[in-house]
């Protein structure tokens, strides 16, 4: 069936990218652009945009999102369930199958040595990836602000061994995202109100003008 | 029970990831030296694991976190524990995808959303600036905090810099950006180098 075929060919074609692709979730981006717009012409250029910016928002792994969405596209909600299945299944093996002897990998002198200093690049990686989407980031009042206290609440509390987990950071960030939204509405609605008063007078003014 | 806690934190996690799976670490590192799973030296190590193996860090993440927490290495209770951690990560992202594709795609037009990623948007870069300068401080000092003594690590900060003069002299000689890997093994070397011999 026809179907079918296409379900098997969506695992494989997510089950190559998620082999393939190193680096997370933008670097997949740019492989399913290649791969799966441009070659397979599964999606319209413009889909494609919108895969994008809802990957980017919604929460999740990027792979993830791209993966399920793409399948929904291609073959419905098993289309769906495949795809994602295509891009998780080689992490998942290749993964476990480290799990097995990384324990004993440790276990050696040179390897403990390897990974003090892989520790500091990853440090590094990590530091690098932040300034990257610092630079992306659309600097106004708000986002500079929440950045600002972000970056100096988690240094702060954590030298001085205060928890607080990020997950609350997080959500706090979003609340005020909402509220300085609804305090911009709340304010923009009073100068229409005031704007409409003054258009008022005026056209007052002027049909007493005109009676006299 | 240890199956359902992994498969809860890390849909927790996978709820609460915006933005890609940098984005995931500061939670992820929270999350797992609470529940006493790993040490933060342990974390660093599975990261630099799930950036060097191909596929989505966030997977990578919860399949190794999982494996290791479920049971001992190559039994079942392994296997079903990261089964369940890597469930978890992905549920989230595959509802609300589904939900978005086939039902309400105009909820991401929906202004409150919008606001609300407005304000999320700054607090991740936050998050992953600022977990990366707490690591940093931790592993160039050797310390958690300022009540504990301080100790400093010349090779770990001779390592760092080393590590960005590389990148920053391949990245200008290739044009490209340089693969996580390379730094990896670099500093791997490295880290033979210095701990190792000195």
């Amino acid at each position: 069936m026809k179907k079918i075929k296409t379900l098997f060919v969506l695992f494989l074609a997510m089950f190559k990218i998620g082999l393939f692709t190193f680096g997370g979730g933008y670097a997949m981006i740019a492989v399913i652009e290649r791969e799966l717009v441009e070659r397979k012409k599964w999606l319209q250029h413009e889909e494609f945009m919108d895969l994008i910016a809802i990957a980017e928002s919604t929460p999740g792994p990027i792979a993830i999102n791209s993966a399920t969405y793409i399948g929904y596209k291609v073959g419905g909600f098993f289309g769906s369930v495949f795809a994602t299945l295509g891009v998780a299944l080689p992490s998942f093996v290749i993964i476990f199958v480290i799990s097995l002897f990384f324990n004993k990998f440790l276990s050696f002198k040179f390897v403990q040595c390897a990974f003090y200093g892989i520790q500091s690049c990853v440090a590094f990686l990590i530091l690098s990836a932040g300034f990257k989407m610092f630079k992306k980031l659309k600097k106004n009042l708000l986002s500079v602000t929440l950045f600002v206290l972000t970056v100096g609440c988690l240094v702060g509390f954590s030298l001085f061994a205060i928890d607080f987990s990020s997950i609350f950071y997080i959500l706090i960030g979003g609340a005020v995202g909402v509220f300085i939204y609804f305090i911009s509405l709340i304010s923009s609605k009073k100068d229409k109100i005031e704007n409409v008063d003054e258009q008022n007078d005026q056209t007052n003014q002027q049909s007493k003008g005109d009676e006299l | 029970m240890i199956f359902l806690e992994l498969f809860w934190t890390f849909f927790k996690l996978g709820a609460l990831t915006f933005g890609g799976g940098y984005a995931m670490i500061p939670i992820l590192t929270d999350e797992v030296l609470a529940h006493g799973w790993l040490t933060s030296e342990q974390i660093l190590n599975f990261i630099a694991v799930a950036e060097s193996t191909p596929g989505p860090i966030a997977i990578n993440m919860a399949t190794f976190i999982g494996a290791s927490q479920g049971g001992l290495p190559g039994t079942i209770a392994s296997f079903f524990g990261a089964f369940c951690a890597t469930l978890g990560v992905v549920l989230p992202s595959f509802f609300v995808i589904l939900l978005i594709a086939s039902v309400i795609t105009g909820l991401m037009r929906f202004a409150g959303v919008k606001a609300f990623l407005n304000g999320v948007r700054p607090v991740v870069v936050g998050l992953i600036i600022g977990t990366a300068l707490t690591i940093f401080i931790s592993v160039m000092f050797s310390i958690d905090s300022v009540f504990v003594p301080f100790n400093f690590d010349w090779r770990a900060v001779s390592i760092f810099s080393a590590v960005v003069i590389f990148n920053f002299v391949l990245k200008k000689w290739t044009k490209k950006t340089v693969s996580p890997i390379i730094l990896i093994v670099f500093s791997a070397i490295l880290g033979i180098l210095f701990y190792g011999l000195f």
